[in-house]
């Protein structure tokens, strides 16, 4: 039975603004957020009738309580989806939403599905890193794992130890940067269109309305941001003015075969060219975007310099230091997260994968002189994700 | 009591598209979502004083739009009933309609847009905040709208009279404020709610507040016009209006004034202004407040919603054994009904017997039928009827009772064919079994009486038709134990009924007041009163029916019956007939028949509550009010008979 691999293509995205733990999202139930989010990706695209959903991938990294029970068919559900639709949860960290794409998207390629929504949520504030968790004995005993690479922020301070070239300065450079580009966004309205409204509510003040991301600090400044502790090291280079938060809330996006998308009148803001997943050392996790990144352009048969527009997560300024640096990119290019990233937004483990697509898509549609785009990110226990895409309405 | 108070919680929000920010007032009396139900939003003096300071908070902010809206599956279900005894004067309850008129006309009179955002249950005082806002939004997850003042003996006094019949037309406006509230308190269902025009968006629970501040927005922007039918105010609201007093008169005869006063209250709405008509709604309270019927209908209201779901004298329900499986002995009508009820709330095997075959597939074919048509009406699952089809069945032979927890007997009423019957089970059946009788008159202790395990046996006297009257008599013989006792309970609670604990006297609450009662009636008839004297005579009570119509749905077999047994039991107070000889009584008229009914009724209780046939005479009440839909009106019966003193 000989088979054809089809076309995948990025529709559409949307995430819930972004909240800080114990911020307002505090009390909002995890699985609310993706609900909300695959409700309005329904809503934006009425061409698609619910029941051509195939499946329902999303992400968590702690799938317990309200991130748990098989969050992608429970909230397809809620959602309101029919009951023909199925679900699953997924989980790779911080790439989550990331590998819920790309594994739906293979599906897509390979004929199993047509069309599927991909996503990812973290309330970190209900559920923060590390709850539930059981290491095994063997990671120390068998010194398989150094210890430091259980705790993300001491693998950032690895990472600046073995880069020497990236100073506390430049981290904190790269940090405002992030903030000043992430307000510039915001005023040009670049931003919002890609937010869901989500009603909150607070025991003693009643509801409300959560519009905007809660972790930007747009007044920050060079000198704040010297004056932080280190709270990983004494005397160490990460702070919490260089680094993403702890953060609550959600992203989805719908992905679909192109040749379905045209029969259902679905508008194609990205073609998926590769992608690549990649292992590194634990305790450096920050390089993980570099390998995987190397995979995805070796599979796309392109090289960094087809690269017009990079969405990369932001966990750590020094991790994406360390991959500019790589790439010998200059950390002011306008190329890399013109909108900022997480330092500023913040970055809920599992679902910013989907918020660097979104982004990348909507980047897309501005500027149809650029071909090829990446997004890419670092996950725990030493991984990189990267996905390249290619910008429909480019042409030679 | 003290006042629950709903909080009206004031927080200023951004909204994506407002040019401005909306003022949104959440309504929340701090209880969560666990008791959303039994403890939902209402109003009293101090919940008003919040909501005015939060609307003080509100329009000094200088907000693009006002909202207000609920707690998690509640709205608000309007002011605390628990106070209203607490109105002594008028005055007092003019003060009250005034107060809720002030407040809620802010959102009416305000320049800036006003909406409710009704995300849950809206009934009374709650409904009418929404009404006063300029739009409405409604979830289809709220789960009740109703205006339900006259069926406690009091209208909608803070504007609905008023505002419902201008907003979706007299005929839906007479139908929300009179009629439901006079069929068993029947409630609007959302869909229902927005279909009439009570809100002008219709949206789904899952993220109803986002896209209720999105559509106000947009209404707001000017992007969305809200579009209302126009009201007719010809002669039609008159004739409506004449109409439904008629209705009235011919089914209350002035009994209660609040459904009356109601329909004045609606009739001015055609042509008053809101000052005018919100002012006779002030002195409609004024009046009703401290009228006998509210209070009638306050307590039982209080007892319906109390006493009702937790029997006085049931024994601790931990003491109640697990029933996995029901015997059933006769097939007849009622032993049909029985077995779908037990089927459809239990959803345990059911077993049903009789003398043949032919009976028993009767039986059978009947609950299969209802099944079919419940899916057909849509209120049955096709899988959950496909489970309960497979769990009942039905036989000549009563084998299939050997491991029955519960055998129910609903067999000709002659206390030698039931004894015969009962013997005939225990042989089958463990000793722990619970003996239910379905008897409406004879002795439950004396059925139990030859056999070896007396204290499983009780009585469950359910009333016609079975799917539809809420009360269970629930008689202790004799010799039931405890255990036995509480498995009656929680049977009848997995049924859905409403239990009172009656003693094993004669024809225990219900059938023995109401042939008191008819008796009485007959005896004048008997005695030379005029037919249509005696049979109207009760018409001021505003009882459910005439005496005639009641003789008619019991039927004379049963009423001859019950009326042997009772005769039998009280000579005295039961009579037989015309008494022989009886010579030249005058004849009596309507009010002399109507005081000796309500003498011997009185009576009769006085002798029941001696006799220790139930705890208290709040248990007659309920009992004549959920057996015999005797009206809130008069509280049951016994606070009427109180008043007459």
């Amino acid at each position: 039975m000989s088979r054809t691999v089809r076309d995948v293509v990025f529709v559409d995205g949307v995430r819930t603004p972004f909240g800080k733990s114990g911020g307002v999202y505090a009390n909002t139930r995890a699985d609310d957020l993706v609900i909300r989010c695959i409700r309005e990706l329904l809503r934006r695209n009425p061409q698609l009738p619910p029941e051509r959903v195939d499946e329902v991938a999303i992400a968590a990294t702690t799938q317990i309580g309200d991130q748990g029970l098989t969050i992608g068919r429970t909230a397809a559900l809620l959602a309101g989806l029919p009951k023909s639709v199925p679900g699953y949860a997924i989980d790779r960290m911080c790439a989550g939403a990331m590998t819920a794409v790309t594994t739906v998207a293979s599906g897509i390629a390979v004929g199993a599905y047509d069309v599927a929504i991909a996503g990812g949520v973290e309330h970190m504030g209900r559920h923060p890193m590390g709850e539930g968790v059981d290491p095994n004995p063997r990671i120390l005993a068998e010194k398989l794992v150094d210890p430091s690479a259980l705790v993300m922020g001491a693998t950032a301070e690895n990472l600046h130890d073995r880069l020497p070239t990236v100073s506390r300065d430049r981290a904190d450079r790269f940090a405002l940067a992030s903030q000043r580009r992430t307000a510039t966004a915001y005023a040009d309205g670049k931003l919002q269109p890609d937010l869901v409204t989500v009603a909150v509510r607070d025991p003693e003040a009643g509801w409300g309305l959560s519009t905007v991301d809660e972790a930007p600090r747009p007044d920050t400044s060079l000198e704040k941001l010297a004056g932080l502790r280190t709270p990983f090291r004494p005397h160490g280079k990460v702070t919490a003015g260089n680094a993403a938060g702890l953060n609550d809330g959600a992203t989805a996006c719908l992905v679909a075969a192109e040749e379905i998308a045209a029969e259902l009148g679905l508008p194609v803001a990205m073609r998926l060219v590769s992608y690549g997943f990649a292992g590194v050392e634990p305790e450096v996790m920050g390089v993980g975007p570099i390998p995987s990144t190397e995979r995805a352009l070796r599979m796309a048969q392109l090289s960094i310099e087809d690269i017009g527009l990079f969405e990369l997560n932001e966990a750590f300024a020094v991790q994406v230091l360390a991959f500019l640096d790589h790439f010998g990119i200059d950390e002011d290019d306008p190329r890399v997260n013109p909108w900022g990233g997480a330092i500023a937004v913040g970055h809920p483990l599992a679902s910013s994968g989907v918020r660097l697509m979104t982004q990348l898509a909507r980047q897309f549609a501005e500027r149809p002189d650029v071909r090829y785009g990446l997004t890419a990110m670092c996950v725990g226990i030493g991984m990189g994700g990267s996905v390249i895409w290619e910008n429909p309405l480019w042409t030679r | 009591m003290d006042e629950v108070v709903t909080r009206a919680l004031l927080r200023l929000v951004e909204v994506p598209g407002l040019p401005g920010r909306a003022a949104l007032i959440t309504l929340d009396n701090g209880f969560g979502i666990e008791s959303a139900h039994t403890r939902p939003n209402t109003f009293g003096p101090a919940g008003l004083a919040s909501l005015d300071a939060a609307l003080d908070a509100a329009f000094a902010a200088g907000p693009a739009l006002v909202a207000v809206t609920g707690k998690p599956y509640v709205f608000s279900v309007g002011a605390d009933v628990t106070a209203m005894p607490r109105i002594r004067t008028a005055g007092q309850a003019r003060g009250i309609g005034r107060l809720g008129h002030r407040i809620f006309a802010r959102l009416r009179d305000s320049e800036v847009p006003t909406f409710a955002f009704v995300n849950g249950a809206a009934m009374g005082g709650g409904l009418e905040l929404a009404l006063h806002c300029h739009y409405r939004t409604l979830s289809a997850g709220a789960s009740a709208i109703a205006l339900p003042e006259v069926s406690l003996g009091l209208v909608p006094a803070w504007g609905g009279t008023q505002l419902l019949p201008n907003l979706v037309g007299i005929v839906p406006a007479a139908q929300v404020i009179v009629q439901n509230p006079l069929q068993q308190n029947r409630m609007l269902r959302p869909a229902q709610a927005y279909e009439l025009g009570i809100a002008d968006a219709y949206l789904e629970p899952a993220d109803f507040l986002e896209r209720s501040l999105e559509w106000a927005a947009a209404v707001v922007r000017g992007e969305v016009t809200v579009e209302r039918a126009e009201i007719d105010r010809s002669e039609m609201w008159d004739a409506v209006i004449s109409y439904a007093r008629q209705q009235l008169d011919e089914r209350l005869h002035g009994a209660a004034p609040a459904p009356y006063k109601a329909l004045d209250l609606l009739e001015l709405a055609k042509t008053a202004s809101f000052v005018d008509g919100t002012a006779a709604e002030d002195e409609a309270l004024a009046e009703l407040a401290l009228s006998d019927q509210l209070r009638n209908g306050l307590y039982a209201f209080d007892l319906v919603q109390r006493r009702a779901k937790r029997p006085v004298g049931a024994p601790p329900a931990a003491l109640a054994r697990d029933v996995t499986k029901v015997g059933i002995v006769g097939a007849g009508l009622m032993a049909s009904q029985l077995a779908l009820l037990l089927v459809r709330r239990l959803e345990v095997p059911v077993v049903l017997t009789d003398l043949d075959q032919e009976r028993v597939d009767k039986g059978l074919s009947y609950v299969l039928t209802e099944l079919d048509r419940l899916v057909g009406k849509g209120r049955l699952d096709a899988g959950k009827a496909a489970k309960l089809r497979g769990l009942v069945s039905g036989s000549v032979d009563k084998s299939g009772f050997a491991d029955a927890d519960l055998v129910l007997e609903a067999v000709f009423e002659d206390m030698a064919v039931k004894k015969q019957v009962w013997a005939e089970v225990e042989k089958i059946v463990r000793p722990e079994c619970v003996l239910a009788t379905n008897t409406s008159s004879l002795s439950v202790t004396g059925m139990a009486a030859d056999l070896v395990h007396p204290e499983r046996v009780v009585g469950l006297h359910f009333f016609n038709p079975v799917a539809v009257m809420p009360l269970l008599e629930v008689v202790r013989a004799e010799r039931t134990d405890e255990a036995t006792l509480a498995t009656a309970f929680a049977v009848g609670t997995a049924l859905r009924k409403s239990c009172v604990l009656v003693a094993d006297r004669p024809a225990f609450v219900v059938n023995r007041l109401l042939t008191r009662f008819l008796g009485e009636v007959q005896y004048a008839i008997d005695t030379g009163t005029p037919e249509e004297v005696a049979d109207t005579a009760l018409d001021p009570l505003g009882l459910p029916m005439r005496p005639s119509a009641l003789r008619e749905l019991v039927g004379p077999e049963v009423a001859a019956h019950v009326g042997r047994i009772m005769h039998n039991a009280y000579p005295d107070r039961f009579r037989l007939g015309p008494e022989p000889g009886g010579v030249g009584h005058p004849p009596l008229t309507g009010d002399q028949v109507r005081q000796r009914a309500l003498d011997a009724l009185a009576e009769e209780i006085d002798i029941m509550l001696d006799e220790g046939v139930v705890a208290g005479p709040q248990d007659i009440d309920l009992c004549l009010i959920l057996g015999a839909g005797w009206p809130f009106h008069l509280g049951g019966i016994t606070p009427y008979l109180a008043g007459r003193r």
